[in-house]
């Protein structure tokens, strides 16, 4: 079998009595959507935190197509290769639509210090940035104010700044939080056709939306995996129905 | 509401015409007056450069300040009193040319606030200030102690320094030569802010996890926003010590780095022409009110709280309405 992009080897976190995460390991094939779901609580959060930089493992390891990145800062994982996209949006509310997908292009770039040239003139940034707008649906937003787009447009605006950054995984907390009906079907067409292009990790609650997109689910229980495997056989896995799922899911 | 740039160019015009006005009637104070709101103005630009974008609040800005004057006031001490300047393992000839002045004080001044920065951003929030505050302190004792120059009691330079092309004793002259290097920094100020840099240095203050994410260092976006801060301040400092022919330890002090934050918040902090605007008001109160009461800065307390209570964007703010998002 071939590598996982993305892969976590018995990853412990403890905060005081509380165990967060423990011995976790989980992996992000090619080509899949990999679902994370659990009651509240259950560590979800604390585990993205840990893939993603932002607080340290106690214990375990992070690989990164093949690399281990367990000693690496936020910014330094982005650069090896992974997109996020936040559960509260954190976007530059003071800026436009383009001007938050391109900062995205300029952090892939690698190179902020120009301190002459408009940014917004430079075509290949700007490029980039509209083709991501683009695919997520916000071509006509993209001169609005960050601040005047409405709760679904914030979360297509954060897996577009995501896209800018062409990674090789998408690392998504609940990107369904909070959306109605109609934002959260046109979001999860939209992350159906991602995989393809880079293989999502996805925490989120909304059940429906976790069984229609997901190719492997895992779930997480105080901090613990209780199963891992295919939507029907987590659905039918009589653990699972018991923590989290209900008897008549 | 006004435009921004009506607002700008008002000033703009206003720094031209009322020292023209000045020099038709033979009133070389006003000019004095007016160079001295283009200095102050230069150094809340500065300031803006790491307060306005940067979000770094910073108490310690006279330390730049106080470097820029010591760097003119050490220079040309030497050149007029034909001493070299001994600098360990060798030594210069002091210099009455304002050039070699400027960048020396850009560069000691950028070199400084690197260092200040580099332990300082280790912090922030309320710690970030009190260690600012901290390190201007340790440079206003120093000059205090510097016996060599001045000490407590400052130095004098009797003769204004050079430049090329110029009679800089002339009021008027030195005052253009001030509006020319204001002009050219805010327009560099200007153009940083919509570079690449700008960008990102924006977005490292309002999110910085979103910095992160996408790759990026928000702390050596500000370590960055920081050392062309305190170079900016530091040239004003030159400049300023020129205007009075004196420097002293007053210049290194925390009143002052309050004052050009001051000088920021009422014209608008983050706003490009804010900190000119500010520094214009802030001139004019001190001439006019100060002409009236001894107890003048208790008026400008009051503007002050009030700006701060009910125009979060300063006077700018409070004629021109929010941030226009392309300015």
């Amino acid at each position: 079998m071939t590598e996982p992009v993305l892969e976590t080897r018995n990853l412990s976190k403890r905060f005081g009595a509380l165990t967060a995460s423990d011995d976790i390991s989980i992996d992000l094939r090619a080509g899949e959507i990999h679902a994370v779901i659990g009651p509240n609580g259950a560590g979800k959060t604390t585990l993205i935190h840990q893939i993603c930089g932002e607080l340290r493992p106690d214990a375990g390891e992070i690989r990164l197509l093949g690399q281990d990145v367990t000693r690496l800062g936020t910014a330094a994982r982005a650069r090896a290769g992974l997109g996020r996209t936040f559960q509260v949006s954190a976007l530059a509310m003071e800026d436009t639509v383009l001007q938050n997908a391109v900062l995205g292009a300029l952090g892939a770039s690698g190179r902020p210090w120009g301190f002459w040239r408009p940014v917004l003139n430079d075509r290949a940034l700007r490029t980039r940035a509209q083709e991501a707008l683009h695919r997520v649906g916000l071509d006509e937003m993209m001169a609005a104010p960050c601040a005047a787009l409405s709760h679904g447009q914030r979360r297509q605006l954060e897996v577009a700044v995501a896209l800018t950054l062409q990674p090789r995984a998408f690392i998504m907390d609940e990107p369904m939080a909070g959306l109605g009906t109609e934002g959260s079907k046109r979001l999860t067409g939209l992350l159906d056709g991602l995989r393809a292009q880079a293989p999502i990790l996805l925490v989120e609650h909304d059940m429906d939306a976790v069984f229609a997109l997901a190719d492997r689910i895992s779930v997480l229980v105080y901090g613990r995996v209780i199963a891992t495997g295919r939507v029907d056989e987590i659905r039918a896995n009589p653990e699972v129905r018991q923590a989290y799922l209900g008897e008549d899911a | 509401m006004i435009a921004e740039r009506h607002v700008n160019l008002a000033l703009v015009l206003g720094l031209i015409v009322v020292p023209s006005w000045a020099l038709a009637a033979d009133e070389p104070f006003t000019i004095t007056l007016a160079t001295r709101a283009v200095i102050l103005a230069l150094a809340a630009v500065g300031l803006n450069i790491a307060l306005g974008i940067g979000g770094l609040v910073s108490l310690g800005h006279a330390a730049f300040f106080g470097i820029g004057g010591y760097v003119m006031g050490i220079l040309a001490y030497h050149a007029q009193t034909f001493t070299p300047l001994d600098l360990g393992a060798f030594s210069i000839a002091g210099t009455k040319a304002m050039p070699v002045i400027w960048l020396a004080a850009i560069v000691l001044s950028a070199f400084v606030a690197a260092v200040i920065g580099a332990l300082s951003l280790r912090t922030s929030g309320v710690y970030f200030i009190m260690i600012t505050l901290a390190f201007g302190q340790m440079f206003y004792y120093f000059a205090v102690s510097w016996r060599s120059y001045g000490g407590a009691d400052g130095m004098s330079i009797y003769v204004r320094n050079s430049f090329p092309g110029l009679d800089t004793l002339v009021p008027i002259q030195f005052f253009a030569l001030c509006l020319v290097l204001l002009g050219l920094v805010l327009y560099l100020n200007a153009r940083l802010v919509r570079s690449r840099f700008g960008l990102a240095l924006d977005a490292a203050r309002q999110v910085p996890l979103r910095v992160r994410t996408v790759g990026l260092d928000p702390l050596r976006l500000k370590l960055a926003a920081f050392v062309l801060s305190g170079a900016v301040t530091g040239l004003a400092g030159a400049l300023y010590a020129d205007l009075n022919r004196f420097v002293s330890p007053a210049m290194f002090s925390w009143q002052f780095s309050g004052e050009i934050m001051v000088l920021v918040i009422l014209g608008g902090t983050g706003r490009l022409f804010g900190p000119v605007l500010g520094a214009v008001v802030f001139v004019a109160l001190e001439h006019f009110l100060g002409g009236l009461t001894d107890f003048w800065q208790i008026y400008l307390g009051i503007i002050l709280l009030l700006i701060v209570l009910f125009a979060r964007g300063g006077i700018i703010g409070l004629l021109c309405g929010k941030r226009g998002l392309h300015d």
